[in-house]
């Protein structure tokens, strides 16, 4: 059942259900159907979906840890660009629709406040992570050197979620309970270290 | 923003032009099935515009009642629209105390019978760097300091936002110290901008939007225009307040609207006027600057922010 062949089967569906929310929020946007502070509206979904994606990326890797779900690990490629996708079309819509590429202003945002700080380098660090997901990558860099590079997504996810959580003003549970999951998730990595048999004395 | 002078009405008036309003919006409603329940609050939004400059617009009854921060309803700015069915905004009571002649409850009625309620066109800016154009109804708060003869000791004024968690869902979890409260300098207080509104449109104060009563003090950021008013208090001191005790470096006592003045979060410089596409200039004291500029004078405005 969770074969290869079955999880790169599922991959279609899932293309089009991930893909389907930026194409919905668009079509609000245009319509005039996205509540009364569009570009606000528009920037959280985005920004929020982006998070998600990132942060099942990371639950993919430790669910392919998991004996049966092994093959699972052949979608977390797909949804990682995704999560880069839905990251630039939030950082487009803060450029473009929030700041008319006031560029001068936009800067200053991003060095004076840290949540918008925290946001662009979580950015940043995104591009060498889309730009190195080809096989062909992998193959020119050796899987090493690659994995290191992709290592990037810890941080990514501890930046992107501080980016989420300073901006909340006073009910901080949903960042909360993201940052929670991400730390789940990277001290089930170190757990994993740490007890691997060839580190022993 | 022209504001003052012009169509004082008494508030008995006032209720009898309410009703021949409501009547002719039922009218309207009969008339013209397909139109929205919002669009026709917005059909004599004309009354209005004889107190707005050229550069500004009326926000829609629709934007002003389902885009809120009231967080006693939720944290959502959608939630005070959908979560304030269940609160009952009558009978209600003020209750007047600290250094008063004679502490004592208004009964809300009472207040009314004893001051003019006009119109009071103002811009509201958000400290979250959004804005709005609201037709408020209300009466100056000066009017009820006077009713309430304070001592000549007090110094500030506090306002406390009524705690009922069975209608106020919000209040149900510990989002913010509740309940809410705010306060003014004796001086800001008095100002003949400062108002209490009761209504909006030439409607009573939607829930969502502090019924039965709140403060309205155009030329700060929107979180000191307190809602659902229960008590208010005379001090010697400066009083703590909401968001000020919850994140100091970010929220001062003071909160005047202030371009120049930049908060951790955002921006102060430029703002978007809800229902437009581009940003605009924070305009100081958003824009009341010639009304009020001399209350702070004498005031370092980027300590006491």
């Amino acid at each position: 059942m969770f074969s290869t062949r079955n999880f790169n089967r599922s991959k279609p569906v899932l293309f089009i259900l991930i893909l389907f929310p930026s194409l919905l929020w668009a079509y609000q946007f245009v319509t005039g159907n996205l509540g009364v502070n569009p570009i606000e509206k528009l920037m959280d979904e985005l920004g929020l979906m982006a998070l998600r994606l990132i942060i099942i990326t990371l639950m993919i890797t430790t669910l392919s840890n998991i004996k049966p779900l092994k093959s699972i690990v052949v979608l977390r490629r797909m949804i990682g660009l995704f999560a880069f996708y839905y990251v630039c079309l939030h950082f487009s819509t803060y450029i473009v629709l929030d700041h008319f590429l006031d560029m001068k202003f936009i800067i200053q945002d991003i060095i004076k406040r840290p949540f918008i700080t925290f946001g662009f380098i979580s950015f940043l660090f995104l591009i060498p992570l889309a730009s190195t997901s080809t096989n062909n990558m992998i193959k020119r860099l050796g899987f090493k050197l690659w994995k290191k590079i992709h290592y990037l997504i810890y941080p990514v996810a501890i930046l992107a979620s501080m980016h989420f959580y300073v901006l909340v003003r006073a009910d901080k549970t949903e960042p909360v309970i993201y940052m929670g999951i991400i730390i789940l998730l990277l001290l089930h990595r170190i757990f994993k270290r740490l007890t691997r048999p060839q580190l022993a004395q | 923003m022209k504001i003052l002078g012009s169509e004082i009405t008494p508030y008995k008036t006032y209720l009898n032009r309410r009703k021949f309003i409501k009547g002719s919006l039922a009218s309207a409603l009969l008339a013209t099935v397909s139109s929205s329940a919002f669009a026709n609050h917005d059909n004599n939004s004309s009354i209005y515009n004889k107190y707005l400059n050229e550069n500004d617009k009326l926000n829609s009854y629709e934007e002003i009642t389902t885009y809120n921060n009231f967080y006693e309803f939720g944290t959502h700015k959608k939630h005070p629209h959908l979560n304030s069915g269940n609160f009952k905004p009558r009978p209600w009571t003020i209750k007047i105390d600290g250094l008063v002649k004679k502490p004592q409850t208004f009964d809300l009625e009472k207040i009314l019978s004893n001051v003019t309620i006009e119109d009071r066109v103002y811009r509201l800016r958000c400290v979250e760097a959004w804005s709005m154009v609201i037709p408020w109804q209300g009466f100056q708060l000066s009017e009820l300091i006077k009713m309430a003869e304070p001592l000549s000791s007090a110094k500030y004024v506090q306002f406390v936002t009524v705690f009922r968690p069975e209608e106020m869902p919000g209040q149900q979890k510990r989002t913010i110290i509740w309940p809410y409260r705010e306060g003014l300098r004796m001086d800001e207080a008095m100002n003949p901008l400062t108002i209490l509104a009761t209504g909006l449109y030439g409607h009573e104060m939607p829930n969502q939007n502090g019924a039965p009563i709140r403060l309205v003090v155009p030329w700060k950021y929107g979180f000191k225009s307190i809602k659902s008013i229960v008590e208010i208090r005379f001090l010697d001191t400066q009083p703590e307040t909401s968001w000020e005790t919850l994140a100091p470096w970010e929220y001062g006592f003071y909160a005047n609207v202030n371009p120049n003045v930049n908060h951790p979060r955002w921006s102060q410089g430029t703002e978007r006027r809800i229902g437009e596409f581009k940003r605009r200039e924070t305009l100081m004291f958003n824009g009341y600057e010639k009304e009020v500029a001399h209350l702070y004078k004498d005031l370092d405005l980027t300590k006491f922010y």
